[in-house]
């Protein structure tokens, strides 16, 4: 600590007006380098976003028409829309978000406030997490095996069952994310008024991570809105008007993939309305999550 | 102390301080010399330099004052720190009294001067030799932070009280042979009595280096030796 | 609630100082918290050592030391707040109204009801001003909605802190400032007419004329409630405490009354660390 600043030789920058300008030159050129790699991969990036996006809307809106939703599919050549389909997607996914979701949140908050350093909270952490991240068809293969087999057929609670499961993990993370972000400080008010752990949690802690959760829930929403792979295995599809849910059920995403690779140019069509749709709903849930959280904080 | 502050700049503070303190205690101890010699002397010309060299003396003080008031106010002082902030500023006011005292003692020692030599000095000698002593020892216990050293100065200073117990019999009888000697005599007490009192504050300067130190007070009951109050007037059932 | 009503009935004023005199001059009072060869570890870790300790009946006890030297954990076990973390545990006794509270036998709701705790942080909930007060109330107490009315009326007083929100009782507690959300947890705190108030820190995220306002509060809290509070700040326990504990790794160093070991420290550690000669 005896260093003084007055015994070293150049306090401050160096004068040496050569080097400086070396080094002030190599400086620039690497400067300039990498600012060229990261805007052309910004702008590629845009570029295909952006195509896709003109894409979908030119089409989409083209074959977009009242006729979409008020009539049904219908065989190629015939006026159909995309009615049972909508109606499919809306009804297994609002139900199947109603099934995840409480589970989700309950494990999650066991994650959080009950096993946050043990054994088992950790071993579920880690199969949530793989949950999250598995690709959606095992998900389909797997109810196939377990809901459409043994039942002899397609149908609608299979799909919902496969739905719910996709929305597990991602609710299962967002509370137990939520919830850690509450200070402890907080729980310890809580406890330290004298209520017990069900009250703190309950009535305080959920009330806390509420924005946060419902963010995690609308975002849930929009990753099953445009499932397709788990419903294959599971609801199927259906051409015909059906909201019995114990057989097999139309949905948007299940219609798109079907339409869009048939050689029929209204099915085509009625596939670009439809991914249209499902864009426009993933995207307003997205921007009603983004508020949510944003009025939050 | 053992350690040094973790700031340490405070540190230096306080040394400034003691440094203020020790070199306004030096100029005292010299002035407390100087207005002896120049009563023993007859010297008017050193008394004339003793009372202007007490301006000096009010303005150490004022200074110390402040310096401890920023100190408070900068530092927050606690425990040992704001003992001694605290006795320093009292010990200041002890001084700058021990001073006055001096500057009186000297202006009298003009006028005696001019007048006829009554007596002996030997008594005046040996009671500016102790109170001088004790108030050198209590500077040096405040420099090296000595509370047994105070306790001893404290406890020292009856034979002054003795001495000046003496001088006031030895005024009485000069003033009684012939009333012309009255006004020398009168002087003569007065300079007695502020050698006293010089010895006094030595005391309580002696008292607030203990509690600076030791953080204790030392018991109320000093041992005195002046009953020149009792020489006149007898309290009765004494 | 036997026991938070018997401390609203005890006649206050005959054992009410004012402020200064009562710290400088008076002698402290008869204990109402006994901490008895007290250790705790957090886990193998040893972190308080065998420490006796009285609270003073309706006296402040300000906790000063270093980061980590135990104080506030020592804050912690008075409410059993370690208990919420595993692997963490206290032996011996800490003795409230002749019970020890930190075994089991002491329900550790019930407890809590009679030793509240008012945090670093302000800890508002996320409910409107009412019902953060009324939270605690209900957890130990049916009330009417105008008994409910009174008491919360009288904690918000006795905080200090009525008059600025009287008008906005069902308005979210979140939007008052810093200063008010403590003075709101404090209002929670005594709402559910505690003996014990702990302290933790409790001005060191506020500025310093919201911190002298808690400080007047706690001043003028002591007159009905026990209290202990653990600071950083020195010259806020010289302020506060009528007694004052210098706590260092985990040993309880010296206690003495708050003039005293400011002024004159018995024992060389809390010399150096009140006159910042650490280290």
């Amino acid at each position: 600590m005896s260093l003084s600043l007055s015994s070293m030789p150049h306090p401050g920058p160096r004068k040496d007006a050569a080097m400086a300008a070396r080094l002030g030159a190599s400086r620039k050129r690497a400067d300039i380098i990498i600012r060229t790699l990261c805007i052309a991969a910004t702008v590629i990036g845009l570029v295909l976003l952006a195509s896709i996006l003109i894409t979908l809307f030119y089409r989409g809106f083209d074959a977009l028409s009242l006729r979409v939703f008020t009539h049904i599919t219908a065989p190629p050549g015939s006026e159909g829309g995309l009615l049972n389909a909508i109606v499919g997607s809306l009804i297994q996914s609002v139900i199947g978000t109603a099934i995840g979701t409480p589970i989700g949140m309950l494990v999650g908050t066991y994650l959080a406030e009950y096993a946050k350093d043990s054994w088992l909270g950790n071993a579920v952490r880690f199969v949530s997490d793989i949950l999250l991240s598995a690709p959606s068809i095992l998900i389909g293969l797997f109810v196939y095996q377990i809901l459409v087999l043994p039942f002899g057929g397609f149908s609608g609670w299979a799909g919902i069952a496969a739905l719910a499961i996709i929305v597990i993990p991602i609710v299962v993370r967002t509370t137990e994310d939520m919830l850690q972000l509450i200070p402890n400080t907080l729980r310890e008010a809580v406890v330290g008024l004298g209520a017990p752990k069900w009250k703190m949690i309950v009535l305080v802690c959920w009330r806390s991570a509420i924005a946060g959760i419902m963010t995690g829930i609308l975002l849930a929403v929009a990753r099953v809105a445009g499932e397709t792979a788990p419903l294959l295995f599971t609801s199927l599809g259906n051409n015909a008007w059906s909201t019995d849910l114990s057989k097999p059920m139309s949905s948007l995403p299940v219609t798109i993939y079907s339409f869009a690779g048939s050689p029929f140019e209204d099915w085509i069509a009625l596939a670009w309305a439809g991914a249209l749709l499902i864009t426009l709903g993933v995207l307003s849930l997205n921007i009603l999550a983004r508020t949510l959280l944003r009025s939050r904080t | 102390m053992p350690t040094e502050h973790i700031v340490r700049s405070y540190d230096e503070d306080l040394r400034k301080l003691r440094d203020m303190i020790a070199r306004m205690g030096g100029l005292v101890e010299r002035q407390v010399a100087d207005a002896t010699r120049a009563l023993v002397r007859r010297d008017s010309d050193l008394a004339g330099e003793v009372v202007q060299r007490d301006v000096q003396i009010d303005q150490l003080e004022r200074e110390v004052e402040a310096f401890c008031v920023r100190l408070l106010a900068l530092r927050q002082p606690m425990a040992a720190d704001l003992r001694l902030i605290i006795a320093c500023m009292k010990v200041s006011n002890d001084l700058e009294r021990i001073g006055d005292y001096s500057a009186n003692a000297a202006k009298r020692s003009i006028v005696l001067a001019s007048l006829p030599a009554l007596g002996s000095m030997n008594g005046f000698e040996r009671m500016a030799h102790l109170v001088q002593e004790n108030l050198k020892a209590a500077m040096d216990s405040l420099v090296h932070s000595d509370a047994d050293a105070a306790e001893r100065v404290w406890g020292a200073d009856e034979p002054v009280d003795e001495i000046y117990n003496g001088i006031f019999r030895e005024m009485l009888t000069h003033m009684m042979e012939d009333p012309r000697n009255i006004t020398a005599a009168t002087h003569m007490l007065f300079i007695a009595k502020n050698l006293e009192r010089i010895g006094d504050h030595t005391t309580n300067i002696a008292e607030r280096i203990h509690f600076a130190v030791r953080g204790e007070t030392l018991p109320e009951d000093r041992p005195k030796g002046d009953n020149s109050a009792f020489a006149v007037v007898r309290v009765p059932g004494e | 609630m036997s026991l938070s009503t018997e401390t609203q009935n005890q006649p206050t004023g005959s054992k009410s100082f004012g402020g200064m005199q009562a710290r400088s001059e008076a002698a402290l009072n008869d204990a109402r918290v006994a901490i008895r060869n007290l250790d705790f570890f957090y886990g193998d870790n040893r972190a308080l050592k065998g420490i006796n300790l009285d609270l003073p009946d309706r006296q402040v006890t300000g906790m000063i030391g270093p980061s980590g030297c135990g104080k506030s954990t020592l804050l912690r076990i008075l409410n059993r707040m370690y208990s919420l973390y595993p692997g963490q545990r206290a032996t011996g006794e800490v003795l409230l109204d002749g019970q020890n509270i930190i075994s089991d036998a002491v329900g550790v709701n019930e407890l809590r009801a009679k030793v509240g705790m008012v945090f670093q942080k302000p800890t508002p909930f996320p409910m409107t001003i009412y019902d953060n007060i009324a939270f605690g109330i209900k957890l130990h107490e049916k009330l009417s909605k105008s008994e409910m009315g009174e008491r919360i009326e009288w904690a918000l007083t006795r905080a200090a802190l009525w008059n600025e929100v009287k008008d906005r009782l069902d308005k979210s507690a979140l939007g008052l400032s810093g200063g008010q959300q403590q003075r709101l947890c404090i209002a929670r705190t005594i709402a559910v007419r505690p003996e014990v108030i702990l302290f933790d820190e409790p001005t060191s995220a506020l500025d310093p004329i919201s911190t002298l306002k808690i400080e007047e509060l706690i001043d003028e809290l002591k007159r009905d409630f026990t209290i202990a509070i653990v600071t950083h700040n020195m010259q806020q326990a010289a302020r506060c405490a009528d007694q004052v504990a210098f706590f260092y790794l985990g040993e309880l160093i010296e206690v003495a009354p708050a003039a005293q070991l400011f002024t004159a420290p018995k024992h060389p550690k809390t010399q150096e660390y009140i006159t910042g000669r650490f280290g």
